[in-house]
């Protein structure tokens, strides 16, 4: 059985006279990471929302075809059990910021306070995620006082803190640095390697590349493709569809439109060296012949 | 001549915290230019002054030639426009149509001159169809676009953009590329705070890179990427194609595919 489990979804929110998502049907498994990509108002953040439960019990519209969580209708689920089982980092830090914590120690706290986790492991805890996150010399900060990024970062540990088993992250690197990026992704990846879950709605597609396991491709409510990373970005016709390709994969059409074809669409870095290193080899080789 | 000066200038915030030091550039009408840099660097804190959000605590920043703090902020608007990294902070009105009238009244043009105005603007942002909506009913990256057309109606001299690029879809960086293209045109200097390394290598001749309440390095696009010590100071990184480059040894101020390829033509041939 299918971790999560989405079949024929429908959604319309409330007032809203398009649906979010149309026939969407896809499924999920444990400990995997998942890439959701695709243009703005497709539908990306409405996924997020429906997988973390928001939507039917927050937002209330309508709800069509099945949402099963480890077979359960989510419709019957108990948010409260769901919110200690998925974690969720909204796109936009400055909503996420609780506004009722005086400093950045108390916001990363917040969430453990409420699930009563004792004092020594939530202190323990919180300096742990903020080395993790290179934030520790803004623990006693204000979080209303911090720039963009640095409030980025806050809204994420205080949401890793919760140390759920799966993780819905809306587009956690908006406002960072591209190390601060880096260093997100790398999280993410540790994350996945303790067997979490990983949903993450995300722009920088040669991240992704790197990381995801399986991508989804989303437009105007519907799902264009998901499978596996390295088919669906290879995929020239998704361009054509508003999606980011990455940048190896534009230096792969450049380079083949000059004659020079390599076996196979490299979409890292890593692949593109190596796909062109081999190609210099060869070359040398023929010449040595 | 018109130009934005930074002379020797420092900002201190009234809670004693330091975010520039000693900064030291000019910017003329005619340039477009990308600020890049590490998270908490003063990047913002640096643009705020060249609009007057924010005086200068020492030093002097120059406007056409006049010093900043003779005037108010809402006198410098005009000529500066500054487009808020969380649009959530600059809207306040209803609609996004009067949202974007809102400074065509505040200067008391005409309805018909207003309501021009908020048309061609809408139109450069290609948010036309959003103007009856409420802000809050639009994705927050359209929220962006409304913030710019906000600026763009006063038709200021120079226009300062905090990462317009963040969390902006393929389209969104088309556009955005549009509008540089459309504010050059018209004149209008440009300065953009942004993390994404390709936007800065495909659309900005001029590249600002901060470290630490400084500025570290000025110069082109080419000559950022190519310094070691400045990217890993300001913490940015090559453009992917750079650093695929790097690591191959095909060069270190190599900037999209296009270079990629005809330095690795050039290796095949070697």
């Amino acid at each position: 059985m299918a971790y999560i489990e989405l079949k024929d979804v429908d959604y319309v929110y409330p007032l809203a006279k398009e649906p979010a998502l149309k026939q969407v049907t896809a499924s999920f498994e444990r400990g995997k990471f998942y890439g959701v990509i695709g243009e703005n108002a497709g539908g990306k953040t409405t996924l997020c929302n429906l997988l973390r439960g928001l939507i039917p019990h927050f937002y209330k519209g309508k709800l069509k075809g099945d949402v099963l969580i480890d077979g359960e209708d989510i419709r019957t689920l108990n948010m409260d059990v769901l919110s200690t089982q998925m974690g969720y980092i909204f796109q936009n830090p400055f909503t996420q910021i609780s506004g009722v914590k005086n400093t950045v120690f108390e916001e990363i706290a917040l969430g453990m306070e409420n699930l009563g986790i004792p004092k020594e492991e939530m202190i323990e805890k919180v300096f742990s995620i903020a080395e993790l996150l290179n934030i520790e010399h803004l623990l006693q900060n204000n979080p209303n006082a911090l720039s963009g990024g640095q409030r980025q970062k806050v809204a994420f540990a205080s949401v890793i803190a919760m140390d759920t088993d799966t993780f819905v992250i809306d587009e956690p690197t908006s406002q960072l640095d591209p190390d601060g990026t880096a260093g997100i992704f790398e999280i993410i990846h540790k994350l996945k390697e303790q067997g979490k879950t990983i949903v993450l709605v995300e722009h920088k597609i040669d991240l992704l590349a790197e990381y995801a396991d399986e991508v989804l491709v989303l437009k105007k409510g519907e799902l264009l493709a998901k499978g596996r990373t390295s088919e669906v970005l290879s995929d020239f016709t998704l361009t054509g569809q508003g999606v980011m390709i990455p940048h190896t994969v534009s230096f792969y059409q450049e380079f083949s439109a000059r004659g020079h074809v390599f076996s196979k669409v490299p979409i890292t870095k890593s692949e593109c060296v190596s796909q062109l290193a081999g190609m210099i080899q060869g070359k040398k080789g023929e010449e040595s012949v | 001549m018109n130009r934005i000066i930074l002379d020797h200038v420092s900002f201190r915030y009234p809670n004693g915290f330091l975010a520039n030091e000693d900064l030291n550039l000019t910017i003329s009408q005619e340039e477009q230019v990308a600020i890049v840099g590490q998270n908490g660097a003063g990047k913002t804190t640096a643009v705020k002054l060249m609009n007057g959000l924010n005086k200068p605590t020492e030093g002097t920043v120059y406007i056409n030639d006049k010093d900043t703090k003779d005037y108010t902020t809402a006198q410098i608007a005009k000529y500066v426009g500054y487009v808020f990294q969380n649009p959530d902070d600059q809207i306040f009105n209803q609609t996004v149509y009067d949202e974007i009238a809102y400074m065509p009244k505040y200067y008391k043009y005409t309805e018909k001159e207003t309501k021009k105005r908020v048309d061609e603007a809408a139109d450069v942002m290609q948010i036309r169809e959003f103007l009856k909506c409420n802000p809050y009913e639009i994705p927050y990256t359209i929220r962006k676009l409304v913030t710019i057309a906000a600026i763009l109606v006063v038709r200021p001299e120079y226009i300062i953009l905090d990462e317009p690029t963040a969390g902006q879809d393929l389209r969104g960086i088309r556009l955005l590329e549009e509008l540089l293209g459309y504010l050059r045109g018209q004149k209008i200097g440009v300065v953009t705070i942004t993390h994404d390394m390709e936007f800065v290598a495909d659309n900005f001749k001029r590249v600002i890179a901060m470290a630490n309440k400084h500025i570290i390095a000025d110069g082109s696009a080419r000559e950022i990427f190519s310094r070691d010590e400045v990217i890993k100071e300001s913490k940015i990184k090559r453009t992917e194609m750079g650093m695929v480059a790097k690591e191959m040894g095909l060069g270190s101020d190599i900037l999209n595919p296009r270079e990629l390829a005809d330095a690795a033509e050039r290796r095949l041939r070697s």
